[in-house]
């Protein structure tokens, strides 16, 4: 965002653009990484319902995609929501920069 | 001109209510305010007002459902006392700082402990610095026109911020007396249409309240917020001038009484402003020079205005009827800061007053004169800050 100068404010902080958290990158927040393995993957989509951001990618076919880091904070819900496959978890977490 | 009636102070801001029917009413009910809103939740029972009451479980709640319904784009008032404000402390800030034109009357109580049901000034004095627009009232007729007034007020378009109209508890809240009402037509005009501003329930423009704004831009916020209380002072003279206008019934920033030749002055709020000027009177039968300065408008706070109007007078005795414990007195504060402006520099003392409900009486009046005579003679205050009407 731009510094704006005190004039220059909406009135009681009310932000009046639609969809603006899209700006809002918060991946340098993050210390753990979650890494998807692609065979375990059973494509029940809960990473994509439980983020709480808008990490998980989705392709126009509606498939689960690779992780979008620009939003992702590493909190590590989609791995402890992930059923995986027989036991397998298809998003593990791992330490940044391991 | 409008019917005359006897009725409490809780009766008539009820009827102001009806009269002004509001989108949304949130509430929880609390001594002494209790009945202010309950008689309004009997409008709404009896299909005389359109408004969506909704009894929450908590003054939380209330003040959280209120914000709610302004952002969401409607005509919002809600009514508290003591505790209920106390427990609407965090929403209030947000209320204020998210810029809603919320209306509140607030019976003044004291507060909790010891408990205590009675009037004083605690509360507000407590919401002082939440941002909101205080007016304090002296009688039942006056927390009616007030009422009236807050929303004009509130919702002026170079204001747009939350309100609270006090009168004391009990003294005023309950107490019948004479009030002269405006007509209904009279009211629903003079308030006119509400006009939203930002609305969460315009879905066409999507918006969202309450973002996280950190240090590079609070400061700024804050700064915004402070510019905007220094535009209500205006508001409120020609919002008063308006109503005026209507009903005959005239009311500034404070209201000066027999203060233009006045040698010493009291300054005192609310129900304790009748008893002090008749005591006035008495005095100045026997040629003592006393006026007596009644703030109306707390916050924001007059401070040119009435240091222009107190900078001939010798001694000045400020009455709090609450308490900054290892402070002064709020109101001492702030005339003071008033004092400072002034060439003159008039002696000031403070003295606390009809905590929990203790009757002021005119002994008391009558004590603080005889000693401001004595300090406008001698130039020597001897205690700045001191009880009075107290047990010692």
């Amino acid at each position: 965002m731009s510094k704006k100068f005190w004039e220059e404010l909406p009135q009681g902080s009310v932000v009046l653009e639609a969809g603006s958290s899209a700006k809002f990158k918060t991946g340098s927040w993050r210390s753990m990484r979650p890494r998807w393995i692609e065979e375990n993957c059973i494509q029940c989509m809960f990473c994509w319902m439980y983020c709480p951001d808008m990490s998980v990618k989705v392709t126009e076919e509606g498939k689960r995609a690779d992780f979008d880091f620009e939003y992702c904070k590493g909190c590590g819900i989609c791995a402890l929501e992930c059923p995986g496959k027989k036991g397998n978890k298809a998003i593990v977490m791992e330490g940044e920069g391991n | 001109m409008g019917k005359i009636v006897a009725v409490t102070g809780n009766e008539a801001c009820a009827l102001a209510l009806r009269q002004i029917n509001p989108d949304v009413c949130a509430a929880y009910p609390i001594t002494p305010a209790t009945d202010l809103m309950q008689r309004f939740s009997g409008y709404v029972n009896d299909g005389k007002v359109d408004t969506e009451l909704i009894l929450v479980e908590s003054e939380h709640s209330a003040m959280s459902a209120c914000i709610g319904a302004a952002a969401a784009g409607g005509r919002v008032a809600t009514a508290t006392s003591s505790q209920g404000l106390a427990l609407m402390w965090e929403m209030l800030y947000i209320a204020a700082g998210t810029r809603l034109p919320i209306v509140m009357p607030l019976v003044n109580r004291a507060l909790s402990a010891p408990l205590n049901i009675h009037g004083d000034h605690s509360d507000g004095m407590g919401a002082r610095d939440t941002g909101w627009i205080q007016l304090y009232s002296e009688n039942a007729q006056e927390a009616y026109d007030n009422t009236i007034m807050a929303f004009r007020i509130a919702e002026h378009l170079d204001v747009r911020l939350p309100i609270m109209v006090c009168m004391d508890g009990f003294i005023v809240s309950h107490s019948i007396e004479r009030v002269e009402y405006v007509d209904d037509a009279d009211v629903k005009n003079f308030v006119g249409k509400f006009e939203a501003v930002h609305p969460l329930l315009d879905l066409e423009n999507p918006k969202s309240y309450g973002p996280l704004i950190l240090t590079d831009l609070y400061h700024e916020y804050k700064r915004a917020q402070h510019e905007v209380m220094t535009k209500v002072p205006a508001v409120i003279e020609t919002v008063s001038a308006e109503f005026a206008k209507m009903t005959g019934r005239e009311y500034n920033l404070f209201e000066k009484y027999r203060l233009e030749d006045a040698e010493i002055a009291i300054v005192v709020m609310s129900s304790a402003a009748g008893t002090t000027k008749d005591i006035i009177d008495q005095y100045r039968e026997k040629g003592v020079k006393i006026g007596l300065l009644k703030p109306r408008m707390f916050r924001p706070f007059p401070f040119t205005e009435i240091a222009e109007a107190l900078k001939h007078v010798k001694a000045i005795a400020v009455l709090d009827r609450a308490d900054s414990f290892g402070g002064m007195g709020p109101l001492y504060s702030e005339i003071a800061a008033c004092v400072m402006q002034m060439d003159s520099k008039p002696a000031v003392t403070n003295k606390i007053f009809g905590l929990g409900g203790r009757d002021y009486l005119p002994d008391q009046a009558e004590y603080v004169i005889d000693e401001l005579i004595e300090i406008a003679k001698s130039g020597k205050v001897k205690t700045v800050k001191e009880y009075i009407g107290v047990r010692e």
